[in-house]
């Protein structure tokens, strides 16, 4: 009953707090728990269609043509590939053993995907729906990025602690760089000069100097109320022009921006439990996150600084990427 | 090269009552084997490897026969599983002063307080930290009446001093307190099941209470309990209800692929034991890896800074205390089944770290270490 109370008065409250013209753009979310990807309507911010998928839906992106979906069914060793247009499942790939996350190349030939359970990263030919190599990393391979050359891979590994940086002709490690404990999300900056890589029980961000494979610089946030252990860094974005990066803290509620110059943390955003995950509206005028504990997902307005909506999603949603 | 030693003495296979229990004659040992496992595959990437020197005694086999072999070897950092006794033995051994040891095994509150050692930190929880975490979630749950029934064990009569110390910190009220005095003997009997039915109302029998918190260590009678008593009341304890360092229960904080690399080698569930020795293999390989070093000066430093932290699966890092060189850590509240709560519960404040609010804190520990 009070849940039904609540979502009505989200309703309500919905058209009024939207003062922002129509978007086009269509948000996916995955939620771990209920095995379902969730789409939800960028314009009236609802709930279009939820799609049943394997066991345990984390990461998800969306092919170059962004006609599909490609999503890690981890409890089913295997990717789900989504046709957009019928929100069906027209095939799967084979992704080697627990798939988490996984990072597309820039052309969209090859899925690098990392497999938790086997210290391993598996490289997927997507037109040939096959794995075509293997490259040995730490253990518990996790985050994946790309470098917008889509020459050097970073893989990171949440019980080694490290960055694989990994040249993607030769599928061989060409560097490794030690971070703080339990390192989730890598991403490079678009000009290809720095990665960026959170650590979830560290609870820090280390700029990693790509070329040079050293950390230049650790970012630590610090929230007032918020204890030091609920601090834990995970998804990271970044907008086009550089300036803006985006810290999800998990069970901290808070999603941080910092500033990429100064390393400085300018903000944070309340936002709901346990956010893991974040992505921009292709404006970059939004940026929606994925809050795991509280089973929805929080709207922030970027122009006016403001969490302006959550929308509940359902169990557990992870995974974020939105289509245009 | 690296050289861990692993010391311990040969015992009788603990046989669980419960028959879903396998008899493990490997505890302790598996976990420090894949935490090895898992430093050098880092360690492969840093240039840094480590061995891992077992030494198991036999059962009446002198501890300074153990020690001396290690020392021989030139392995200065040592999993020590073995009851506080013995430990102290052997960390009171002219070998062991060039030494630090891991006591991944005993959780006698005494090597945390009167009875520390500067050459000794601790991965295995007290049972004060275990009381703590129980007492914690009871008032949480506001199951404030405890019974309390201990058996004959002398580690059992140590669990019940710190449930009752617990008691009194989280606002327990011990109505009741008994002994288990039946024989239970052998868990393979055809007319078994008569006998406890009948046993158990009667040893359960008294003042009303929320939870019946049972102490045995062993696990002689414990399992017994629940489904049996006089009232029908929840157990907890060592049974039942269990705060534990480890449990299969748990697959949160990515405990699912620690779970499944440790089933994978030692061909059944990961224990609290196996946990304590991974941890402490573990922090010798975090502790190499931060400091890119491998000499025993330099570890043992990091390892007790303030800078050292270890990712344990328990969703926050894991650190020493530097008062008495306990590992503090989140303790699970888990079911037979199912992970039902960790502890510290939300609400129990601590100045530093809430995790400081289980076991003894710097300003109650009777621990004088000169560090």
């Amino acid at each position: 009953m009070r849940f039904l109370l609540s979502c009505s008065l989200l309703l309500l409250a919905g058209p009024v707090l939207i003062a922002e013209p129509a978007f086009a753009e269509t948000i996916f979310v995955s939620n771990e728990k209920d095995n379902q990807i969730a789409v939800v309507d960028g314009d009236s911010l609802q709930i279009k269609n939820k799609i049943k998928v394997g066991r345990r839906p984390r990461g998800i992106t969306l092919s170059a043509d962004g006609t599909q979906l490609y999503v890690c069914v981890g409890d089913d060793n295997r990717i789900d590939v989504l046709d957009i247009a019928s929100g069906k499942i027209v095939h799967t790939l084979p992704s080697g053993p627990d798939p988490e996350l996984f990072v597309l190349s820039p052309d969209g030939k090859k899925l690098y995907v990392a497999n938790e359970n086997d210290n391993m990263v598996t490289v997927i030919d997507v037109a040939e729906r096959k794995a075509i190599g293997n490259i040995q990393v730490g253990v518990e391979p996790e985050g994946m990025g790309i470098s917008p050359d889509g020459r050097i891979l970073v893989n990171t590994s949440e019980t080694t602690n490290m960055a694989h940086f990994i040249d993607t002709e030769k599928h061989t490690v060409v560097g490794n760089v030690l971070v703080d404990s339990r390192p989730r999300v890598a991403r490079f900056t678009d000009d290809g000069k720095q990665v960026w890589v959170s650590s979830e029980i560290g609870g820090t961000v280390s700029v990693i100097d790509a070329a040079a494979h050293k950390v230049i610089k650790k970012i630590r946030f610090e929230v007032t109320g918020v204890r030091r252990e609920a601090i834990q860094a995970v998804g990271i974005q970044m907008t086009r022009d550089g300036k803006r990066a985006f810290v999800a803290l998990g069970p901290a509620n808070r999603i941080a921006e910092v500033d990429t110059d100064s390393f400085e943390v300018k903000r944070y955003f309340l936002v709901g439990q346990r956010v893991w995950n974040l992505a921009f509206s292709p404006d970059e005028k939004r940026l929606y996150t994925t809050n795991g504990i509280s089973n929805d997902l929080s709207v922030i307005d970027l122009e006016r600084n403001k969490v302006i909506k959550s929308i509940p999603v359902g169990g557990a949603p992870w995974g974020i990427v939105v289509k245009p | 090269m690296i050289l861990i030693g692993y010391l311990a003495r040969q015992e009788d296979p603990r046989t669980p009552l419960s028959f879903l229990e396998p008899v493990a004659t490997d505890e302790g040992l598996q976990g420090a084997r894949l935490a090895l496992a898992d430093n050098n595959m880092t360690g492969a990437f840093l240039k840094q490897s480590y061995r891992l020197v077992e030494q198991t005694l036999p059962q009446d086999g002198d501890i300074a026969t153990g020690v001396k072999a290690l020392a021989d070897e030139g392995v200065r950092f040592v999993v020590a599983d073995l009851p506080a006794d013995a430990l102290l033995a052997a960390a009171g051994l002219p070998e062991a002063k060039s030494m630090l040891l891991f006591n991944a095994r005993a959780t006698d509150d005494t090597l945390r307080n009167e009875r520390c050692r500067t050459n000794i930190l601790h991965t295995a929880p007290s049972r004060r930290m275990l009381a703590d975490a129980l007492a914690q979630y009871l008032a949480w749950k506001k199951w404030t009446r405890w019974s309390l029934l201990s058996g004959r064990d002398p580690g059992d009569a140590l669990y019940a001093e710190a449930v009752r110390r617990a008691a009194k910190r989280f606002g327990g009220r011990i109505v009741d307190e008994k002994s288990w005095t039946f024989d239970t003997g052998n868990r393979r009997t055809d007319t078994g099941v008569t006998t406890i039915q009948s046993d158990i109302p009667l040893a359960t029998q008294g003042a009303d209470y929320d939870v019946l918190v049972v102490a045995d260590e062993a696990g002689d009678f414990g399992d017994y309990l629940d489904g049996r008593t006089w009232y029908p009341r929840p157990v907890a304890g060592t049974q039942g209800l269990t705060a534990t360092a480890w449990s299969r229960v748990n697959e949160q904080w990515g405990g699912t692929q620690l779970q499944s690399r440790f089933e994978k080698l030692a061909g059944r569930w990961m224990t609290p034991r196996d946990y304590a020795a991974w941890l402490a293999v573990r922090s010798i390989g975090e502790a190499a890896a931060r400091t890119n070093a491998a000499g025993f000066d330099d570890l043992s430093a990091y390892l007790h800074s303030p800078d050292f932290e270890l990712a344990g699966f328990k969703g926050e890092a894991l650190s020493f205390r530097a008062w008495d060189g306990q590992m503090r850590q989140p303790i699970l509240i888990a079911g037979p089944r199912m992970l039902v709560s960790v502890s510290p519960q939300e609400g129990f404040l601590h100045p530093v770290t809430p995790l400081d609010t289980l076991g003894d804190d710097a300003p109650e520990s009777k621990c004088r270490l000169n560090r």
